[in-house]
């Protein structure tokens, strides 16, 4: 982190801002605020160069067609890679998750090349789309409470041998692949298919990706009794039947 | 014009009395208007009744995201200048309600029939219609919903050969899209505060460039029409170039943008902008929408927001600090299941407002606005959210079935 305070690099609304998950650049910005650090946001649009110096990028979920132009403006500008190969934190949603990894399909119906900075490579499902809540428990070696959120895909994301499953769903859907897991990552980029946004329902994952950045292993506490409360209600809904 | 004077044939007539007896049963037994059983029936004895009903009557139908009903009570007031107007004034939008409603204007000129996006094109094949209003597009029960640009090119392919006369909105690049397959569009520069759904190009895919209140596609060349009529403040403008003070009940821009575009509509059928604009400020509450009712010794006003733009535009109308304003989110089907779009929503507008929160989700609003940094108060239900209320008139909005609950409690 520089001196400058955090730089928090929200990539690209123009093209994947959709279902909410700017969300995760409010829950981020505030929690880090909450601690006393200065926050300094980035919003990327397309025809903009992506900052190769930021701590932390977020990247969300789109429709179709803007998820192609995405991954066709990322390649093109490699800035997202450099930020990545000097050690930053990425962490990204449903149709990003996508473009960060080897490939997926587009809306044309053709394989789309990704990033290549997750081992994943996403197909389309046959089935109907994946769409309601999800509870899931994260990877034990991340330390973190079970994850809720709410999917809307067809996607389906097989993980290769360097990506670990982010969360195993309990209900719910996830990557699709009918191994029951969620998500994917490495040390430091990080893929799921949750939205509402998955930070305001998940704020310890906010904070995971904070502590990375800062290279602390606590931060200070916050009042996050409405958090609390949120995740109660969604755990319990996603439990029961619709 | 409407000058089919053929009858209804008896199948048709038998399909009408069908649907009316089924709604009369539906309304008997406490299930609403009635409107929609009774038109699936009529429609199960005669698939093409809601054609045949329509080839009497000047159809104009409306469609968009936000403010289809509204503006279709202000182009059916000001039609009524011209001669009696039938029109599905209570929001049944699709093809049953609309059947049911024009099957109960047999002596009607004209037809103002709100449609549900989804159903735009397959409406326009049936019922001919002389002229379609189109006002916005924008992300809306995005859970199953289909995506806003495929709705835009699906209204694309689905007017492209209509003869009807197509009133569209010059500022919302998904409408224009939409529209400019058309040989005879009138363009109106009727505003959209909301621009996130717009900023690639729905044709190419480049990035929109938007300068103050233009915008074209920095790619390929597809940009803002000149429009023949405009909102300019409290005024429409003509295509001479006169200026029409807008007075209306409603309260917004949003309603005033609705104005424009209904006079636009209006002078299609040789209704002048004034005479249209006068017969508009008839129109008070729509279902229930903008109705300021007393409950419990207070003053609530109503108002309907279904998704972000929505919000946006009713924001920008409530009165200000330290007005009170409660805030009600559901997420049952009619809503969309999905509540991430409160993200969207930039409810930092509400700062000074005593704020107050109800709804079954009313939890994912608590963290909303917890990260927005409002100061708000969680409440149980409208009674306790009243009670709270500093004095003073209450603005309340909320979404689409926390509306009904709200109608409900306070017996609207």
């Amino acid at each position: 982190m520089s001196n400058n305070g955090l730089r928090l690099v929200w990539v690209y609304p123009d093209l994947l801002s959709t279902y909410g998950d700017q969300g995760n650049a409010l829950v981020v910005e505030r929690r880090a605020r909450q601690r006393g650090l200065d926050v300094q946001r980035v919003d990327v649009r397309s025809d903009q160069p992506v900052p190769t110096s930021g701590d932390i990028y977020l990247i969300g979920g789109g429709e179709d067609r803007p998820q192609r132009l995405a991954a066709e403006r990322l390649r093109r500008d490699g800035g997202l890679s450099r930020a990545a190969s000097n050690g930053a934190i990425i962490f990204s949603v449903c149709a990003g998750y996508q473009i960060l990894g080897h490939e997926f399909i587009n809306d044309l119906g053709e394989r789309e090349q990704g990033l290549g900075l997750l081992d994943v490579v996403s197909t389309r499902g046959e089935g109907a789309r994946c769409v309601g809540d999800v509870l899931a428990d994260i990877d034990p070696h991340l330390g973190l409470e079970a994850l809720t959120g709410f999917e809307n895909h067809q996607g389906v994301t097989h993980l290769g041998p360097t990506a670990r499953p982010f969360a195993r769903v309990r209900f719910g859907r996830g990557n699709g692949t009918g191994d029951g897991t969620e998500g994917a990552y490495n040390d430091t980029v990080f893929g799921t298919y949750m939205h509402g946004p998955v930070m305001a329902r998940n704020p310890q994952i906010a904070d995971h990706l904070l502590k990375l950045a800062l290279d602390v292993n606590a931060l200070p506490p916050t009042d996050d009794r409405w958090y609390e409360a949120l995740r109660a209600e969604r755990i319990a809904s996603a439990t029961q039947p619709a | 014009m409407a000058g089919n004077t053929e009858p209804l044939s008896p199948r048709a007539k038998l399909a009408v009395t069908a649907g009316k007896a089924a709604a009369a049963v539906s309304r008997a037994a406490g299930r609403g208007s009635g409107s929609v059983i009774g038109g699936r029936v009529a429609l199960k004895l005669d698939p093409d009744l809601l054609g045949r009903l329509a080839q009497h009557l000047d159809v104009i139908l409306v469609s968009a995201t936000n403010g289809k009903t509204t503006t279709t009570r202000l182009i059916a007031e000001a039609l009524g200048a011209a001669g009696p107007v039938v029109s599905n004034a209570l929001g049944a939008n699709m093809p049953a309600g609309i059947t049911s409603a024009l099957a109960g204007g047999s002596d009607a000129k004209f037809g103002v029939i709100e449609v549900d996006e989804k159903y735009l094109a397959g409406v326009a094949r049936d019922t001919t219609p002389k002229a379609i209003a189109l006002l916005n597009l924008s992300r809306d029960q995005l859970d199953r919903a289909a995506e806003t640009r495929m709705m835009a090119e699906h209204w694309r392919e689905g007017l492209s050969g209509s003869k009807a006369v197509i009133i569209a909105n010059a500022d919302d690049p998904l409408v224009v899209w939409a529209a400019s397959s058309s040989p005879n569009v009138v363009w109106v520069a009727a505003g959209q505060a909301w621009k996130d759904d717009a900023w690639s190009c729905p044709s190419c895919g480049g990035v929109m460039q938007r300068p103050g209140e233009d915008w074209f596609c920095g790619q390929c060349g597809f940009r803002r029409p000149a429009p023949s009529w405009a909102l300019n403040g409290d005024y429409v403008l003509d295509p001479h170039g006169s200026a029409w003070p807008i007075h209306l009940q409603l309260p917004g821009r949003a309603n005033k943008a609705n104005a424009a575009s209904s006079a636009a509509v209006a002078a299609v059928f040789g209704v002048p902008p004034q005479v249209a604009l006068e017969r508009m400020y008839q129109v008070q509450a729509v279902a229930g929408r903008y109705d300021v009712v007393t409950f419990q010794n207070r003053e609530l006003r109503l108002l309907l927001a279904k998704n972000p733009a929505g919000w946006l535009e009713t924001f920008s109308l409530i009165d200000p600090p330290p007005t009170p304003v409660i805030l009600s989110v559901n997420a049952r089907g009619a809503d969309g299941t999905d509540t991430s779009w409160l993200w969207d929503v930039d409810y930092t507008q509400l700062a000074g407002h005593p704020i107050f929160v109800l709804g079954d989700r009313k939890l994912d609003l608590a963290v909303r606005l917890e990260v927005a940094g409002l100061d708000f108060r969680v409440c149980e239900n409208l009674d306790e959210a009243v009670q709270y209320a500093p004095p003073g008139r209450i603005e309340v909005i909320a979404n689409y079935t926390a509306f009904q609950d709200l109608r409900r409690r306070v017996g609207n």
